[in-house]
């Protein structure tokens, strides 16, 4: 019962220990989330391409290096304030492949869809899907269609899978980081999040915030052939936020993080929301923004071709890679404290006051 | 952002904490009543900030972390019925009872609901009325308002089916409790601004007559903390006791008068067990007989739970000041925020949780 026998031949206990069933922390992008991945996916399936934990593999073919994706996304509501589920999927695994210094390529989006689903509803989905994937000029080459009991389902599940080719001289691995670095962060923060907040039911509150989803990988493209191999590290801080990016990133590559609270870009809305519900906006997801770890030297360069674009206006420069306090995060506060960023246990939960 | 920036100035912070090290001449021992306080404290870097000789001794104000587990387990065995769709603050469903969390409940499939108000537990209530709607009632004075406010709007709307479990709890009996106890250690208080919201300070003026202390109520930000501290250190070289309000943007001697009135209302004071500290006489609100349909204790039979507390949990000598969370053999070792061993691990504002999500590992 509690163990792997005959599974793929390994025979370890379950590592995870402390819930005996899975719990939605499990998908929340933090602590939990990392260890289900590090105690039993790569305990199953760990090989070289998958130990990096980047957003996507990458991978040698004869003739170059393929980045390799896949997403699964299961959000309520379906359609949200600034995109849908369709779109959404599509913007997900676009930036995955771009966050591996790739031109995506090609497309498989997989469908489960829930008995009872209008038709109405999944032409919105499918059309929004197909207009994100034109606008990108990638084309969906594959799919696969499943249905579900009414009741097994949130309506529509959708899995999106993507390859994209990496130009000769792009180097993108977290490890890269390297002392000196400077951490760069493509505009405000937490948008997506909390726009997905303020319609989820039972926390209802007004606000005009749409979610940030976009396409990054026409501004990523552009980034690299500004600075090319001088970019270290690129990374789409969805669930878990800027921080738990961060974290990972600090510890793959053996470093330490400095960010200074005061240079992160946060607009009043998201910043009046995290207040009221006791949220930290470096643990709220983001859908259209990137962190970008390059050499000094070009750092300048790199923002502004980031801020050239619309996706881009607001960024700026948070912090930097350091030498010290190897595999972790700090945090210089707008008092000039100092504080450690860890990944959260779990979920955040609106607090009691 | 306004009432925001401003409160987070690190020029202002500079002159306060250059004042503080000017008039600090030897040690004091200062407790902030308030996890929401502890939080800032430890987010903001301001325990490293303050001169060392002044240290910062953190409260029982976390009413997550004091909700006692007997407590906690009534309220996973009512969230367990079938028939019952169970309402909860967010921070409160990983807590651990004996053996399992609310959390745990939902995955087994209980109905367990995170809402942001009591009044939207009521309106899950009215839409659903072939289902019983419990809203586990936890916090101190500040949510005592709207916590009696839901009790009055059910039975104004005529619901059968809306009742609170009640956790609420009361500052000044806690603040009695700490100064009592042998060993004390706290010479001065920050008084919890939102409480002081709610109820004024005129309670806390007997109290810092009798034990003759500082009390000074003090809100959340980082300034609003450094000023209060400041204001504490200053009385307390001085040789002054007595109430000083910092937080006058938002409190005043009577405080709210018509929450208190609603409070009075639907609950009444009684003796309230504690985690980790145990009971303190007149330490809790109960729902009055009156309102005795929309308390979930009653309605749901579950009066006779109790349960034991770990012994390894230290959750007491923090609560009371006597330790720092990293003085605990368990603390990040056999105690996480993953596997927490007692409540002040798990909740936001709880003590072991900051200093653990924040790095205060020595």
């Amino acid at each position: 019962m509690t163990d792997f026998a005959g599974f793929m031949g390994a025979t370890c206990p379950i590592p995870l220990d402390r819930y005996p069933t899975v719990q939605l922390a499990h998908g929340g992008g933090g602590r939990f989330s990392a260890q289900l991945v590090r105690d039993m996916f790569l305990a199953a399936f760990g090989n070289p391409a998958l130990d990096v934990l980047h957003d996507g593999a990458i991978l040698d073919v004869p003739g170059g290096r393929l980045a390799f994706s896949t997403d699964s996304f299961v959000i309520k509501p379906l359609f949200f304030p600034g995109g849908d589920i369709g779109s959404l999927a599509a913007h997900g695994t676009l930036n995955d492949i771009a966050m591996c210094g790739a031109k995506p390529l090609a497309m498989s989006v997989g469908f489960i869809l829930e008995e009872g689903l209008p038709m109405d509803d999944l032409w919105r989905i499918v059309s929004s899907l197909g207009a994100a994937v034109r606008r990108a000029g990638v084309p969906v080459v594959t799919g696969d269609t499943k249905v579900v009991d009414h009741g097994s389902g949130d309506g529509v599940y959708v899995n999106t899978t993507g390859i994209g080719v990496i130009p000769p001289g792009v180097e993108i691995a977290p490890a890269r980081a390297r002392p000196g670095d400077v951490v760069i962060v493509s505009g405000e923060i937490a948008v997506h999040g909390i726009a997905i907040m303020s319609v989820r039911e039972g926390l209802e509150f007004e606000t005009a915030l749409e979610s940030d989803s976009a396409d990054l990988s026409g501004l990523v493209g552009r980034v690299l052939a500004a600075a090319g191999n001088a970019v270290h590290v690129l990374r789409d801080p969805t669930r878990g936020g800027v921080a738990s990016a961060l974290v990972e990133i600090a510890q793959s590559a053996e470093v330490g993080v400095l960010i200074e609270e005061r240079a992160i870009p946060l607009g009043d809305e998201v910043r009046g929301a995290c207040e009221i519900l006791g949220f930290d906006p470096l643990y709220v997801a983001n859908e259209g923004k990137f962190i970008a770890i390059v050499a000094p030297e070009v750092a300048a360069e790199v923002l502004a071709v980031i801020r050239a674009d619309p996706l881009g206006q607001q960024a700026t420069v948070i912090g930097e890679v350091v030498g010290g306090h190897p595999g972790r995060v700090f945090l210089r506060s707008n008092v000039g404290g100092l504080r450690a960023v860890d990944m959260l246990s779990g979920e955040q939960l609106p607090r009691i006051c | 952002m306004k009432y925001v920036d401003e409160y987070r100035d690190e020029a202002s912070a500079r002159r306060y904490l250059d004042a503080l090290r000017r008039i600090t001449t030897r040690p004091w021992y200062i407790m902030e009543i308030c996890g929401g306080q502890t939080h800032t404290v430890v987010k903001a870097g301001i325990d490293r900030l303050i001169p060392e000789n002044v240290q910062l001794v953190h409260g029982p104000g976390c009413p997550v972390c004091v909700t006692s587990l007997e407590l906690i387990d009534k309220a996973l065995a009512i969230a367990r019925r079938p028939e019952v769709i169970f309402t909860s603050f967010g921070d409160m469903i990983r807590v651990p009872g004996s053996g399992a969390d609310l959390l745990s409940v939902k995955a087994e499939g209980g109905d367990v609901r995170i809402v942001y108000s009591p009044l939207d537990a009521v309106k899950i209530a009215a839409a659903n009325p072939d289902r019983q709607v419990v809203f586990f009632a936890v916090g101190f004075e500040t949510t005592a308002p709207a916590n009696a406010m839901s009790v009055v709007r059910a039975r104004d709307l005529g619901l059968n089916n809306y009742s609170i479990l009640s956790s609420q709890v009361l500052v000044p009996p806690a603040m009695e409790a700490i100064l009592g106890a042998p060993g004390n250690l706290v010479q001065g208080f920050l008084a919890a601004g939102h409480v002081c919201a709610v109820m004024g300070y005129w309670e806390y003026v007997p109290i810092a007559e009798k034990y003759r202390i500082p009390v000074v109520v003090t809100g959340f930000e980082p300034l609003d903390l450094l000023q209060g501290i400041t204001m504490a250190v200053a009385a307390l070289e001085e040789g002054r006791h007595g109430v000083e309000n910092q937080y006058s943007r938002a409190v005043t001697y009577e405080g709210n008068t018509r929450a208190q009135a609603l409070i009075r209302q639907v609950f009444e004071v009684g003796d309230r067990k504690w985690r980790g500290i145990g009971e303190i006489p007149m330490s809790g609100l109960s729902v009055r007989e009156e309102f005795a349909s929309f308390d979930a204790e009653h309605r749901f039979e579950v009066e006779a739970i109790t349960a034991e507390e770990s012994t390894e949990c230290i959750a007491g000598d923090i609560l009371r000041g006597l330790k720092k969370p990293h003085e605990c053999p368990a603390f990040g070792t056999r105690c996480t925020p993953d596997r927490p061993l007692g409540a002040p691990m798990v909740s936001a504002e709880g003590a072991c949780a900051a200093y653990y999500q924040y790095g205060r590992t020595v």
